[in-house]
């Protein structure tokens, strides 16, 4: 079974954002950088599924040269190959960004045979865009279904689980296929150490990517409005239960 | 005047709140005509097909770009759920056209369109150019007030469906019961990793059973196993807007907030006064959590006796 997942490499960021002076960026001096958890939890599903049915789990991404730290992560926890295609570190809209990663993908499955299994984020957590999944699927011609917390495959099959408020949906898509997973399908394993030394040693795939960009241009990002609030401190330690209480009658939830 | 196709999305003909937003906010770009598979009391374009018998987003959005594709309107919306912002997706790869999803305000100019859409679950917001012909957009939830909305002359619109789009419908749907869920419930006892372990949680329960409401926790909870995911409030967990949220040992990560800063009140138990959490709640009780909610609980059962 080929396995394949995309992953977005994106700051992480506290308790506040603060911008660029130009504002078309995080200002990530200080912060550390990580994959959303959605991707995160769709490297470890590809992980098991390699180790329910054999084969290989391919990780790619579209970044700066620095991304490279996101696909050692990957290794480290069970990936066998990375792909890199390298940006200046520009934010790519998403069509550009889904155009670059199928043709990589193409030329990959050209080369070694196509991917049973391709699983993507449900969205980026930084520009949450919720397309380039679904635009890379059009382009291979592959069905795709998102919001996925759970999968299985079975007879040339993937049944993919979405829950929905009231309810449990099931797909059934005929491999190839792809599907966007969400947080919660599973819970990330960590790396070992031989896992880490593997990581360190593994090659990174790298290719330059040009960007044909879309109809979406980004100008600047703002942060919203913060809402002053001023904290009532209703007290210290246990003697405060009192006035806790009172605000639940307050409130009408006794 | 701009035509602005609306498409929403609908229960047995009961139509989502963030439709009815999708719809008033397209009312002010122009000429709303609503889309929907199947009736709704609200007329306009109901798509038809025998294969589309459950949710099918290719099958959907096949129809919608061939709807698209014969009335070149100016403008195609959805709400920004997680259906509307997959189904449009599909319908701007399907025509090779832009996509905006969670787009929170719209100014026109010239041709283009300038824009401000979510990042981030909601903590940043984005500045961007929409340059197309058909201009395709999500709205995100909780924008705008949804108006009334007056029904319109049905139309039928009967799509050319393959068999093979049936490959992304729903295959089985299993109904779960309805009991008190995060998203419902009036108060939301929330753990961070302030609680220490799973046992520590077993008094946030006891607060959450006596007030009627739910636990939540953030994600190194969930991280840590301690709780399930389904607990998790955040950005990439669940979003609540309780009547209270008493967040226990949470320190306030923007990822956090994000899914529960619609709450009415929050209340921040932290012995960490400085907590981002706590300088952002309505209240705030600082020291130890557990013997706080121990006491908590002690209170409030005391005075159901009294
Ligand atoms: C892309 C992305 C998405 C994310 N999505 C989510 C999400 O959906 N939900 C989410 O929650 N997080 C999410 N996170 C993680 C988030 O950034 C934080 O790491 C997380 O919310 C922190 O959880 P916490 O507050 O429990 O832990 P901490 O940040 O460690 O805070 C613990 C708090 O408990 C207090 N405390 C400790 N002991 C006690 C005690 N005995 N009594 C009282 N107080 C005590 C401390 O003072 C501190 O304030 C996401 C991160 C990223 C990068």
């Amino acid at each position: 079974m080929r396995l394949l997942v995309c992953v977005k490499r994106v700051p992480a960021p506290g308790a506040r954002i603060n911008l660029t002076e130009d504002a078309q960026a995080i200002d990530a001096r200080h912060l550390s950088f990580t994959v959303s958890p959605h991707e995160e939890c769709a490297v470890e599903e590809a992980i098991r599924l390699k180790e329910i049915h054999g084969g290989s789990v391919t990780v790619m991404t579209l970044g700066p040269a620095e991304a490279e730290e996101q696909l050692r992560y990957a290794v480290s926890v069970g990936a066998d190959q990375a792909a890199l295609l390298v940006t200046n570190g520009s934010d790519w809209d998403p069509q550009a960004t889904a155009a670059a990663l199928a043709a990589r993908i193409a030329e990959a499955e050209a080369a070694d045979g196509v991917f049973d299994l391709i699983l993507v984020g449900n969205e980026s957590a930084d520009s949450g865009g919720y397309q380039v999944g679904v635009r890379v699927a059009h382009t291979l011609g592959r069905p795709i279904v998102g919001g996925i917390k759970g999968l299985a495959i079975e007879d040339g099959f993937v049944s993919a689980r979405r829950e929905t408020g009231s309810a449990v949906e099931v797909y059934r898509l005929p491999l190839p296929a792809m599907v966007a997973v969400k947080e919660g399908i599973n819970l990330p394993r960590y790396p070992t150490l031989p896992g880490r030394l593997k990581a360190k040693k593994a090659e990174v795939a790298s290719a330059p990517a040009s960007a044909n960009p879309g109809g979406l241009v980004m100008n600047r990002l703002l942060t919203p409005a913060e809402q002053k609030t001023t904290t009532t401190i209703l007290g210290r330690g246990p003697e405060a239960a009192p006035a806790v209480v009172d605000l639940f009658e307050e409130l009408g939830l006794l | 005047m701009n035509r602005v196709l609306v498409y929403i999305e609908h229960d047995d003909g009961v139509i989502a709140e963030t439709s009815m937003q999708a719809l008033t906010f397209g009312g002010g770009l122009g000429e709303v005509e609503v889309v929907s598979v199947g009736e709704t009391a609200l007329g306009g374009w109901q798509i038809q097909h025998p294969l589309l018998t459950d949710y099918a987003p290719e099958a959907i959005a096949e129809s919608l770009a061939q709807l698209v594709g014969a009335e070149m309107p100016g403008v195609v919306l959805a709400g920004g759920t997680e259906r509307g912002n997959e189904v449009m997706a599909h319908v701007a790869a399907l025509l090779d056209l832009p996509l905006a999803a969670n787009v929170t305000e719209v100014r026109p100019s010239g041709d283009a369109w300038d824009l401000t859409r979510i990042r981030w679950g909601g903590s940043l917001l984005e500045e961007a150019t929409l340059t197309a012909i058909v201009k395709l957009a999500t709205v995100a939830p909780h924008v705008i007030e949804a108006a009334n909305f007056p029904f319109r002359a049905a139309t039928v619109f009967t799509p050319e469906l393959a068999d093979e789009l049936a490959r992304t419908m729903v295959f089985e749907r299993v109904t779960l019961s309805e009991g008190i869920t995060l998203t419902t419930a009036p108060v939301v006892v929330s753990g961070g990793r302030g609680v220490g372990s799973p046992e520590g949680f077993a008094v946030l329960e006891e607060l959450a059973g006596m007030l009627g409401g739910a636990v939540g926790c953030s994600r190194v909870v969930t991280n840590n196993g301690w709780r399930p995911h389904s607990d998790q409030v955040g950005q990439t967990g669940t979003r609540v807007a309780p009547n209270l949220y008493i967040a226990c040992g949470i320190s306030g990560a923007i990822q956090h907030w994000v899914g529960m800063m619609a709450s009415k009140n929050v209340l921040a138990i932290n012995n960490d006064a400085e907590a981002p959490m706590v300088t952002k709640a309505d209240y705030a009780v600082i020291g130890d959590l557990h013997p706080i909610l121990d006491a908590i609980v002690a209170e409030v059962r005391r005075r159901r006796a009294g």
